[in-house]
């Protein structure tokens, strides 16, 4: 190990990179502990959005969901008035993460330790012994309930997504995604009712940025995913749009299932097996659905904390939870919409044999993160390469580039100013 | 009471299933089942809450057969034993041709270079019949308790 790269206990971070340039990044990058202190307070806990849930989840006044922002639990919850808040999950007495249910619904919000308790907007109704026992003890004078509600994050709904950011200044949520993600956002999300299905939860031994870049890496499904180069869904003779917003860090790869076989994509590629039959085709029962236009596939990336699918009938959000620098949880959420058929839900659910822990196509991208991790955790001093299509970034119209990676890194390198 | 003869039967069958796994001898793994047989793993979370999305789920020995062609060839993973310990299976129910079983499980995974570690603890809530090849499951629901996957579920449990 180079004892000069490493940031000594309590220091600023020092940048890993060796040149101006987002194309070949540090390993430091995914393993140094300060850098990764840096990216939650300034990604995570600053001026960004930061996926929460979906509305359909708290249907009620009083229903809530837990999750976490970045290693900061919240709580999404649902006032009177129908609107959604995010509260932070620590009781403003002890600090007490009073809530350790996922999801239900309540009256008020109750602090068990010594029973103080918030209405749905966070604000602090009573405390016990606010004013003494018999004339002995209490509060200070100076002591206001109003002065001690649970911590309140800005919060974004947009067609029944929830979004939420820890910084009172940050911009619009519309104007944070930008007019063309924005666009492909509302191609799935138009305000339709959506119906939950259900959850998958997985434990990656990797730094969550991995999985960003995974979902921003379109050379890799038609060679690494046997089932989208053989059946068509991704392949590099579709065709395809790779679109981001002005400053990199979002991203839609968007792509249109071929029909037809061009032998040049699939010449040499060991994974492509010309002649694979399903003895059940039941679990490729594609039916076309007129939201989606011409593009087959969406798949969007809303940095720093979800990507958004949508790969034929299935639809899921997947919601990134850093752990430590070197693991991430991985929180799928499948749904359909409420005007789905019988048929159409049983659709979705069959095809979502492609998708989460154990996906015929998605088991292998946490594998294969958890493996570069491993790589970047034996030598510091090693740095990636992702110059395919060039070093530049920008949109194109094809897959062969690793140019929205490059992207995030422009963006991340600005904001972590490293 | 269900006798003793069948019971021991049914006892054949889970230690059969949990051989035919940690062998892996996945090929195999299809025949413990009827052509019409329902397959699933699913998290307790959606399973409690009546939400239907499973991490795998399989309708039928020929989509059985096609998640073995995907375990042994074209899903991309770190190689690992499993050691399933299946509980002594509880009767729920019983009729002539038909068993309702719950048993509870855990699978041990043992990565290679890597120390063993519990990887899915859970309950098998199984439909089991009778058929001139002996007893098979028609219904195997993997129930299980463990909130996060650690990484990827390859093998079927």
């Amino acid at each position: 190990m180079n004892v000069a790269q490493v940031t000594p206990v309590g220091a600023d971070p020092v940048t890993p990179w060796a040149n101006d340039g987002c194309s070949r990044i540090p390993a430091r990058v995914y393993t140094d502990p300060h850098i990764y202190a840096r990216e939650l307070e300034r990604i995570f806990y600053g001026r960004h959005w930061s996926y929460v849930g979906l509305e359909a989840e708290v249907p009620d006044a009083g229903s809530f969901k837990r999750t976490a922002i970045g290693e900061r639990s919240v709580i999404m919850i649902r006032n009177r008035k129908g609107e959604i808040n995010v509260l932070e999950n620590r009781c403003a007495h002890r600090a007490m993460q009073f809530c350790q249910e996922r999801s239900g619904k309540v009256k008020t919000l109750v602090c068990p330790y010594h029973q103080w308790n918030y209405n749905y907007d966070g604000k602090l109704l009573g405390v016990p012994f606010q004013r003494g026992v018999k004339g002995q003890g209490g509060m200070p004078t100076d002591f206001a309930l109003e002065d001690r509600s649970l911590n309140k994050l800005q919060v974004a709904v947009r067609n029944g997504i929830v979004f939420a950011s820890f910084a009172s200044d940050v911009e619009p949520f519309e104007a944070y995604v930008g007019d063309e993600v924005l666009k492909y956002f509302d191609r799935t999300f138009d305000g339709r009712k959506l119906r939950v299905h259900g959850y998958s939860r997985q434990r990656i031994p990797g730094n969550w940025k991995l999985m960003m870049e995974n979902i921003k890496d379109p050379y890799h499904p038609g060679l690494l995913h046997t089932w989208f180069v053989t059946f068509g869904l991704w392949r590099a003779d579709n065709k395809s749009e790779l679109k981001m917003d002005a400053e990199g860090r979002h991203a839609c790869m968007i792509s249109r299932r071929s029909e037809t076989l061009d032998k040049d994509v699939t010449q040499g590629v060991s994974s492509f097996r010309e002649n694979m039959k399903l003895n059940d085709m039941r679990l490729l029962d594609i039916v076309h659905e007129p939201w989606w236009g011409q593009p087959t596939v969406c798949m969007t990336t809303i940095f720093p904390s979800v990507v958004l699918q949508q790969q034929v009938n299935s639809l899921s959000t997947r919601q990134i939870i850093p752990v430590s620098p070197d693991k991430f949880d991985f929180v799928w959420t499948h749904f359909g919409f409420e005007d789905d058929d019988a048929a159409m839900t049983e659709r979705r659910l069959r095809q979502a044999n492609l998708f989460g822990p154990a996906g015929f196509v998605s088991a292998d991208d946490g594998e294969v993160i958890e493996f570069s991790q491993d790589g970047f955790r034996q030598d510091p001093a090693f740095e990636t390469l992702c110059e395919l299509g060039g070093t530049d970034v920008g949109d194109t119209d094809h897959m062969v580039t690793e140019t929205l990676i490059r992207g995030m890194y422009r963006y991340w390198r600005k904001v972590m100013e490293l | 009471m269900l006798p003793v003869e069948r019971r021991a039967e049914l006892l054949d069958l889970y230690s059969a299933y949990a051989a035919c796994l940690d062998d892996g001898r996945f090929g195999e793994w299809p025949d413990l089942f009827v052509e019409d047989c329902h397959y699933r793993v699913v998290p307790r979370e959606n399973y409690d809450h009546d939400l239907p999305l499973s991490t795998m789920e399989l309708h039928g020995t020929g989509m059985l057969r096609d998640r073995v062609y995907g375990v042994e060839s074209t899903l991309f993973h770190a190689p690992y034993y499993q050691r399933h310990i299946i509980g002594i299976p509880r009767i729920l129910d019983y009729s002539d041709d038909e068993i309702a079983v719950e048993a509870n499980y855990l699978v041990i995974r043992t990565k290679r270079d890597q120390p063993s570690e519990v990887f899915n603890a859970g309950r098998y809530l199984d439909t089991v019949v009778t058929t001139q090849q002996g007893l098979k499951f028609r219904q195997k629901f993997c129930v299980f308790d463990s909130e996060l996957i650690p990484n990827s579920l390859i093998y079927p449990i």
